[in-house]
């Protein structure tokens, strides 16, 4: 079967006053239909770049992206707007991501007018239908995004993606600005979502036990590129990256019983500015030695686990 | 009390702007013994930042109103001291560390400088001391002295918070408020961050009140825990018996919200509905429109504070004492 979404050696540098960027470097995934990929990683390590070059709203450096199939790592103009049908995005912070000065219904029935091809009364209905589907009362149709709360206005991003029935879903931190319980109420929104509508998701977050309970596949990124990616609780009961084991041992469990050993890293983030070719966690790895500053591939581990290290054997 | 290093009783604040009035913190009262870590959990707009400005004093002026209450601070109630005294006291003996170390430090001056202008201010000592002095708290939260000449921007996101906790720590502080310290840091320096408070902590003997919406922070960190709903504290005790025995429906809501790395359920249960709205806060019981066991008598009987087990305090009229 033909995956929904291919990437294959995905590239996207930035041109900046100390040289290329590098934001992604050589991201290589596959997602199948109904499916949850987890990006996981730390403020600049390009997850959100990928999820942003994958939907083409930055333009890729090279590499192909594959839809159902098809090439569209470069689409013509008409080909995008059909594309975009399909592929929508969940912005992190909905308070910045919607038009202050458009209404609830407004928001949400916008796309549908993009789109063209229904008459008003249609789109009223449809738009209604939506705020059903994620939870928003009908008394909240004409109010503003200021005179909701986070979790509202989340809704009201939810449902502007849905609006257009697209298969596919990128969510960029769609919960972290939102305190727990809310946060809670969105997830369960957006698994009951997958469920009756087949939707695939990229979810990149930060947060790693959001993530495993939401992927089915999960990828950890270091500076703009994938050092391990396994299903999601492979990952965790069998972590193999160096990396990997420090961010998932960072995580405060709240559990008051089963301390864990904390790895501690050292030393700050290297910069993503003209990398030299080696491991780009040479400088916090504890692990660190000589082959380490050979360019790191990745390998298969155990059925469906990659790993970029050249000393995750050892390290076991 | 002798061994209360703070104690605050029935603190209330409103914040009162032109067309409402906010019930910021409603009747609060907690202690804070010498060289405890108390945790303070609760979802925006509970109140937990406001009762860290009460204890600073510095909630902003005209807006907010004290409404009742009394903050002790080693037998001294702070809120009837003079500005001149309080300034003694505040950055002295009571350091604050605010949630964005972004916004909390001056752009355009040296991070080495803004660290010696603490010190010299509460201190008698020359510029070159205060600088010595500064340096070595640099060193201390694991930041070079060679980078004492430089500015903000030049440091990362971690790094900012950790001058700014150099800062709070710089006059030995007896008790330090930590705001969300490090919500804004990624997960692997959060770790290195929360690392060095607590040894730093353990070598100064300081007292902690971290305010935090991370339960698994302060099951990490902290030696009790004040759950905040609605300016409210609706559940506190010892880490331990918050943990194992959460009494309060909304401290279950709490822990149901949150996704677990050990469970393999596929359903969150969190709490039903919405934060109330501060300016109308619901009658009787400020939880009970949300709370799965309410009964009838829930939206007309406020709730008295009812000890379950010895100082393991909850807000619930169906608490029993000793047991739940």
């Amino acid at each position: 079967m033909t995956p929904l979404l291919e990437v294959r050696d995905l590239k996207k540098y930035f041109q900046n006053k100390g040289g290329m960027l590098h934001a992604v470097d050589g991201v290589n995934f596959k997602l199948e239909a109904g499916q949850t990929l987890g990006v996981v990683g730390e403020s600049g390590c390009g997850k959100t770049t990928l999820g942003r070059t994958v939907l083409h709203l930055t333009e890729p450096t090279s590499g192909q992206i594959l839809f159902e199939g098809k090439d569209i790592t470069n689409p013509s103009k008409q080909e995008l707007r059909r594309l975009r049908e399909q592929m929508q995005i969940i912005f992190q912070d909905p308070f910045s991501s919607l038009n202050p000065r458009m209404t609830v219904s407004e928001a949400i029935m916008e796309p549908l007018l993009l789109r063209g091809g229904m008459k008003k009364a249609e789109m009223l209905d449809e738009t209604r239908k939506l705020m059903e589907t994620v939870g928003l009362a009908e008394r909240f149709e004409n109010t503003y995004p200021h005179e909701l709360d986070g979790g509202r206005r989340q809704r009201i991003g939810i449902a502007r993606a849905l609006s257009l029935k697209p298969k596919f879903i990128v969510c960029d931190e769609p919960v972290s600005a939102l305190d727990v319980s809310i946060q809670a109420q969105i997830i369960n929104l957006m698994l009951d979502l997958q469920e009756e509508m087949g939707l695939s998701y990229i979810f990149v977050t930060h947060d790693l036990s959001v993530v495993k309970y939401i992927s089915n596949v999960i990828m950890v990124m270091y500076l703009g590129q994938v050092v391990e990616m396994a299903p999601a609780d492979d990952l965790f009961s069998n972590t193999s990256h160096p990396y990997s084991k420090a961010l998932l041992s960072s995580i405060p469990v709240p559990d008051i019983h089963n301390k864990k050993e904390r790895i501690l890293l050292h030393g700050e983030i290297t910069s993503p500015v003209n990398p030299k070719p080696g491991c780009r966690f040479l400088a916090r790895c504890p692990y660190a030695a000589e082959e380490c500053n050979r360019p790191q591939t990745l390998e298969e581990c155990s059925p469906g686990h990659f790993v970029a290290c050249c000393k995750y054997t050892e390290i076991k | 009390m002798a061994d209360n290093l703070l104690e605050i009783r029935n603190l209330a604040v409103e914040y009162h702007t032109d067309d409402a009035q906010i019930y910021a913190v409603n009747n609060i009262n907690l202690t804070v013994r010498q060289g405890e870590t108390i945790g303070i959990v609760g979802e925006t707009g509970a109140g937990k930042t406001t009762i860290a400005k009460s204890i600073m004093r510095i909630l902003p002026n005209p807006q907010a109103k004290l409404i009742s209450g009394e903050i002790f601070y080693r037998d001294e109630n702070i809120l009837k001291l003079s500005e001149k005294e309080m300034r003694r006291i505040r950055g002295n003996k009571i350091a604050m560390i605010f949630q964005d170390p972004m916004t909390a430090l001056n752009p355009i001056e040296k991070v080495g400088f803004q660290i010696a202008e603490t010190i010299k201010l509460h201190n008698k000592i020359s510029s070159v001391e205060a600088e010595k002095r500064a340096c070595d708290m640099l060193e201390m939260v694991g930041i070079p002295m060679e980078r004492f000449s430089e500015y903000p921007h030049q440091f990362s996101g971690g790094m900012k918070q950790r001058v700014v906790i150099a800062m709070a720590l710089a006059c030995n502080p007896e008790l330090l408020l930590a705001d969300e310290p490090t919500t804004a840091l990624d997960v692997t320096i959060q770790a290195q961050v929360l690392d060095m408070m607590r040894s730093l902590k353990e070598k100064l003997n300081t007292s902690v009140v971290l305010i935090t919406h991370d339960l698994g922070i302060v099951a990490d960190f902290c030696d009790t825990v004040a759950v905040t709903y609605a300016g409210e504290i609706v559940e506190r005790g010892t880490v331990e018996q918050l943990f194992d025995n959460p009494s309060h429906p909304y401290t279950l809501g709490l822990f149901g919200s949150l996704p677990r790395l050990d469970s393999t359920e596929r359903r969150l249960k969190p709490v039903r509905g919405l934060m109330p709205d501060p300016t109308n806060l619901p009658s009787g019981c400020r939880f009970h429109d949300r709370c799965p066991d309410a009964t009838d008598k829930c939206a007309e009987v406020a709730p008295e504070d009812v000890e379950v087990a010895p100082g393991h305090i909850v807000k619930c009229i169906n608490a029993v004492g000793g047991a739940v």
